[in-house]
């Protein structure tokens, strides 16, 4: 095959990457960094069939996450530079006499300098039956999808290795449904990076969430059935476990193969033997990341120091050493932060405490699984630690280790509350302190981007230091240093809902009320950026006023009304038609159903409306019915049937009430002690219509058992044998919270007494879009104060409150009713304003299991590209 | 003399797209709400989104949401940014220039867009 020949005279020199991972991406981007793909030819062979990805975010697959998103190329990366990239042509063989690689599909490149960054393969250990169906390791994208795949209609796995991935992999097999087993070989979860009373913690907290750990046994046999697919194994003591599927966790090796072949000096235990600036014994071949085995004797397994390398090596072949103060890569700090199974574990430093005369300082509570420890030198100074359970002082700790802390060491382990110390922020830290391990970032040079770089906002800080955009866990750490460091400079920083205000959705909502302003238009004029004023808006802010003027609305006197006049505007689609937008432009009915209870005659309209218009119909996780597949010519056809039958609004589309789920309860169920469905009945009565920052949603369970899952709304309400138990701030979602426990032994009146404060107190105070849970979690404060606020009235609010919540009452209506008793409003429900009549030929469907389903011949592609939207709040 | 009764007329005010060449009446101003759009049909079947924005100005581009393939840019939020007036998509929020049906958040995207007036006419009301 064609042999491409670089050294002919005058040709620009050939650069080759053999693995295009995590470390050969960042090798890349630190040659065009320093220009060196202007003058060289860069050639990239990367095995994997997609270019590299973050694999440090893989589990995050499990968790919506695709593969493309993954990806740590940015769009045209390649071709700006003028790299070429083969995908899925892994280098087979080195002629390091002719200077050329081979690659499988016989591609034969010669080089001027070659670089290896091959990374590890995982080790499976030379157990019996280890090749069986059903037997998998843990590494790319690939793994993942076959992993994903063959977990359907599997009830069980295994996970071989209880370390850092282990316990990821475990994490990932819960998720997809699994009883799932651990197996570590050590007697104790992790034993690389945590001590025995971490371990013993981690454990505790893992086995509370459902998972099966087998500790100080290995695996001895992996049993199939005839069909060559996974059944069981058998453990090192003689016990067996059932299971469909195994996952190899055992450690990785460095791919050090090719290396090997072509006669470059290896480790003894592996890896390709470097130097400082990660040269092999051959000088025109370089071997970085986790393939390496560095010039201080180790390989290292995590992606920080394989970024260290990569820049280092590109620096040695550009020639360019000057900004390279330490002169290459001798060792870096193994310190690590996860959220392993929702359990924060970080280790740090000298986290086993080796140093001579060194001594510890322990904080234990296995009851609610925290352990801290702090391993402190003869001299005073923190030498590292591990933390399990709460690692919130990690972003501190980790930065000030080598130093003496300046507060004693028993204060840095204790939680809030029992002599902490005064926060002690990230300003406490010199500036040598690396805030971002991941890129190696001190808080000096995020000072720097600020005050030399002019930066004035954490993205921007992001994009020019690098720092936070690797695991994340810095970020935190990052903004406050940013925020300070602004604040500092005379820099007010920019809280403002978006573009056009500069106030937050809490401050508008008093200025709204305060002012009596009941027009965006002219709350935009007089209150919006001067460079918005007189403007359109954005599809941000006018969403978030409208609901604020909805919301106040009872109380301003204005109109309630979300479709009157420049309201009508404001409106997201859903809200401006009161339904909710599918994907192929039709629209889904939610009739309410407080508390979840119809009756036979009801249930019969729906069906037979569903009928008539074909809608598809299902029972939604909210306890009611939607119906879906609806044109907008169609709606007020349909809701004039469900409006006649007594149905009203379910306010499925709006940023309101939700349901009131409710279970059985007393009347009909052996144990309830209160009747939880005429309670949830009252509660969505009440609170129906009302517009709240985010979408609002409640339960009422009858005892205990908790079948309404209250807890995971955000007021939810639990019976006890004296009353009402009130808990606050739950979530289920992406991110879910269980709620706290407001008030206990409530009667009817104070129940609803103390809910109407709480949701009125929200709405005042909370960011656009943010939850409950959200919000509880960052006022400052959190539930003492809210507590505070609307049980003990400390801020003398309580009575406007409830005054509020009366007007929210007296002044419902239900929107639909309203709608379609008016002409003018219903307008709007055509297709085409040009062809009211005529129905949307685009909206099609096609049949599936006896209803209908969109006929998506018309979409694009297999990834949805959702904006997030700028502004305070996330979502 | 007294002239017979005429048939009363109205002044209305047209929004018309510039279509092959052509005036295409679409719809009157009045059937526009400021901030919001609607869709219409053209000659050919394609579908338009028309818009007003808070000056009375009306833009008009293809309907078609180009991220999702379905029609739906009409029922999108309008906004203004840098003093261009925008729509962002209802589905998954991607914000397209009215004036050149330029996408702003991925430069390789654009919608066909309309120039438009809008056009004094006197209809007689036919009743
Ligand atoms: C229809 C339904 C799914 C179903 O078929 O069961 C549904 C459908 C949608 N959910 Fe949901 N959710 C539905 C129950 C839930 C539940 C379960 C529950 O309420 O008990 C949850 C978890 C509980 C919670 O909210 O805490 C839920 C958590 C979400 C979230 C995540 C919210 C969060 O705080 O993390 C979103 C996204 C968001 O709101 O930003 C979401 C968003 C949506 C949207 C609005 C997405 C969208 O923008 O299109 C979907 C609208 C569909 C439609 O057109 O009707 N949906 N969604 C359920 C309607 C219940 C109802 O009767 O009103
Ligand atoms: C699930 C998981 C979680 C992790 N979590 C963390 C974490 O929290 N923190 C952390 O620091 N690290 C973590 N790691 C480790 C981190 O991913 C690695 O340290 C990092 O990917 C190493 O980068 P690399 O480029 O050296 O190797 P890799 O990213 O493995 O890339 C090597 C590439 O080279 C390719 N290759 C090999 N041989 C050839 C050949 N002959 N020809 C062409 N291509 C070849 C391979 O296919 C691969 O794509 C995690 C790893 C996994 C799997
Ligand atoms: S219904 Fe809910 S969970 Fe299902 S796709 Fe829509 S938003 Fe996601
Ligand atoms: S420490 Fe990982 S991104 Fe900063």
């Amino acid at each position: 095959m064609s042999a491409s020949n670089s050294r002919t005279a005058n040709a620009a020199p050939t650069i080759v990457l053999v693995g295009h991972g995590m470390v050969g991406q960042r090798f890349l981007e630190a040659l065009a960094e320093r220009k060196v793909t202007e003058t060289a030819r860069v050639v990239v062979f990367c095995e994997e069939p997609r270019p590299a990805y973050d694999r440090v975010q893989l589990t995050s697959y499990f968790s919506g996450r695709t593969p493309d998103e993954l990806s740590l190329v940015e769009d045209g990366f390649m071709a700006r530079h003028g790299i070429e990239l083969r995908l899925g042509d892994p280098v087979e063989s080195i002629d390091r006499a002719a200077r050329t690689v081979t690659a499988r599909s016989g591609l034969t490149v010669t080089y001027d300098t070659l670089v290896l960054a091959t990374g590890s393969y995982p080790f499976v250990p030379p157990v019996p039956g280890k090749d069986s169906d059903g037997c998998f390791v843990y590494r790319t994208v690939e793994d993942l999808l076959a992993i994903e795949e063959y977990a359907k209609n599997r009830t069980s796995g295994t996970v071989i290795g209880g370390g850092l991935l282990g316990l990821e992999a475990a994490g990932a097999l819960k998720g997809l449904g699994l009883t799932t087993h651990i197996v570590e070989f050590n007697p104790r979860l992790m034993a690389i990076q945590v001590d025995e009373g971490g371990g013993a913690a981690l454990r505790r907290t893992v086995e509370d969430m459902g998972l099966i750990v087998h500790t100080g046994v290995g695996g001895k046999e992996i049993t199939a059935d005839g069909d060559g697919a996974v059944t069981a194994m058998t453990l090192s003591d003689g016990s067996s476990i059932d299971t469909d599927l195994v996952i190899f966790s055992a450690g990785v090796r460095p791919r050090d193969q090719l290396a090997r072949d072509c006669g470059l000096d290896v480790g003894e235990r592996g890896g390709i033997a470097v130097d400082e600036t990660c040269r092999t014994s051959d000088p025109a071949v370089y071997a970085i990341g986790e393939c390496a085995l560095a010039a201080d004797g180790r390989v290292y397994g995590l992606v920080a120091p394989g970024y260290e390398m990569a820049e280092v090596a590109a620096d040695a072949i550009s020639g360019d050493t000057a900004g390279d103060a330490t002169g290459g890569f001798r060792g870096a700090d193994t310190s690590t932060k996860l959220k392993l199974l929702g359990v924060d574990v970080a280790s740090f430093g000298d986290a086993h405490g080796t140093a001579d005369g060194c001594l510890d300082v322990v904080y234990s509570d296995s009851r609610a699984g925290v352990y801290k420890k702090l391993v402190v030198g003869a001299d005073g100074a923190l030498l590292g630690g591990v933390l399990v359970g709460d690692a919130e002082a990690y972003g501190m700790l980790r930065p000030l280790t080598g130093s003496v802390p300046p507060v004693a060491p028993e204060q840095l382990v204790l939680p809030a509350g029992l002599g902490a110390p005064a926060a002690l922020g990230p300003s406490a830290l010199p500036d040598e302190a690396v805030i971002c391990n991941c890129h190696n970032v001190t808080k000096g040079a995020i000072r720097s981007a600020v005050t030399d770089h002019h930066c004035t906002t954490v993205p921007e800080v992001k994009k020019c230091t690098k720092a936070g955009t690797g695991c994340g866990s810095c970020v935190k750490a990052l903004t406050s240093l940013v925020n300070d460091e602004l604040e500092a400079s005379g820099v007010s920083v920019d809280k403002g809902l978006c573009g056009c205000f500069a106030y937050t959705r809490a401050e508008l909502y008093e200025i709204v009320r305060t002012l009596r302003i009941t027009s965006y238009a002219q709350l935009l004029d007089s209150h919006g950026r001067a460079e918005a004023r007189e403007g359109d808006g954005c599809e941000v802010c006018k969403p978030a006023v409208g609901s604020i003027i909805a919301s106040l609305a009872p109380t301003l006197g204005a109109s309630g009304y979300v479709l009157d006049g420049e309201q009508a505007a404001l409106q997201d689609t859903n809200d401006h038609f009161l339904a909710n937008l599918q994907r192929n432009g039709s629209y889904s009915i939610v009739p309410r159903i407080p508390g979840g209870e119809i009756t036979p005659e009801k249930l019969i309209v729906i069906g037979e409306v569903a009928r008539d218009f074909g809608l598809y119909t299902k029972i939604t996780g909210g306890q009611r019915i939607d119906l879906f597949g609806a044109r907008v010519d169609q709606l007020p056809l349909i809701w004039a049937r469900l409006v006649d039958a007594g149905f009203e609004s379910g306010h499925a589309y709006g940023k309101a009430l939700r349901t009131v789920k409710s279970c059985v309860g007393q009347t009909w169920c052996r144990y309830g002690v209160q009747d939880s469905v005429r309670m949830a009945i009252d509660l969505e009565l009440r609170y129906r219509g009302l517009r709240s920052p985010h979408k609002l949603k409640s339960a009422v369970s009858g005892c205990a058992r908790e079948c309404a899952e209250a807890r995971g709304k955000d007021f939810g309400v639990i019976a006890t044998s004296n009353g009402w138990n009130l808990y606050v701030g739950g979530n289920g979602g992406a991110d879910p919270r269980h709620a706290d426990l407001l008030a206990q032994d409530l009667d009817d009146e104070e129940l609803i007494r103390l809910i109407d404060r709480f949701l009125m107190f929200y709405i005042r105070t909370a960011d656009r879009l943010e939850r409950t849970s959200a919000w509880l979690e960052r006022i400052e404060g959190g539930l003492d104060h809210v507590r505070e606020v609307v049980v003990e009235d400390s801020l003398g609010l309580c009575a406007e409150l409830e005054a509020m919540m009366a007007d929210h009452v007296a002044g419902y209506r239900d929107e639909w009713a309203e709608t379609l008793g008016d002409p003018e409003r219903l307008r709007r429900f055509v297709s085409f304003v040009n062809a009211p009549g005529a129905p949307d030929p685009t909206v099609k469907f096609v049949p599936e299991r006896d209803q209908v389903k969109p006929d998506l011949t018309i979409l694009s592609g297999p990834t949805l590209p959702v904006r997030t939207l700028e502004g305070t709040a996330s979502r | 003399m007294t002239m017979a009764p005429m048939a009363p007329e109205r002044t209305v005010v047209r929004v018309e797209l510039l279509v092959d060449q052509r005036w295409f009446a679409v719809c009157e101003l009045t059937d526009l709400t400021p901030g919001r759009g609607v869709a219409a049909l053209l000659p050919d079947g394609a579908q338009v989104a028309v818009f007003l924005d808070r000056s009375g100005r009306a833009y008009a581009i293809a309907n078609r949401d180009p991220f999702t393939g379905a029609y739906v840019l009409s029922r999108g939020l309008l906004g203004s940014a840098g003093g261009r007036p925008f729509v962002a998509s209802p589905l998954l929020k991607q914000r397209f220039d009215l004036e050149t049906g330029r996408c702003l958040d991925d430069e390789t995207v654009t919608v066909q867009a309309y120039a438009t007036r809008t056009h004094e006419a006197v209809s007689a009301q036919v009743a």
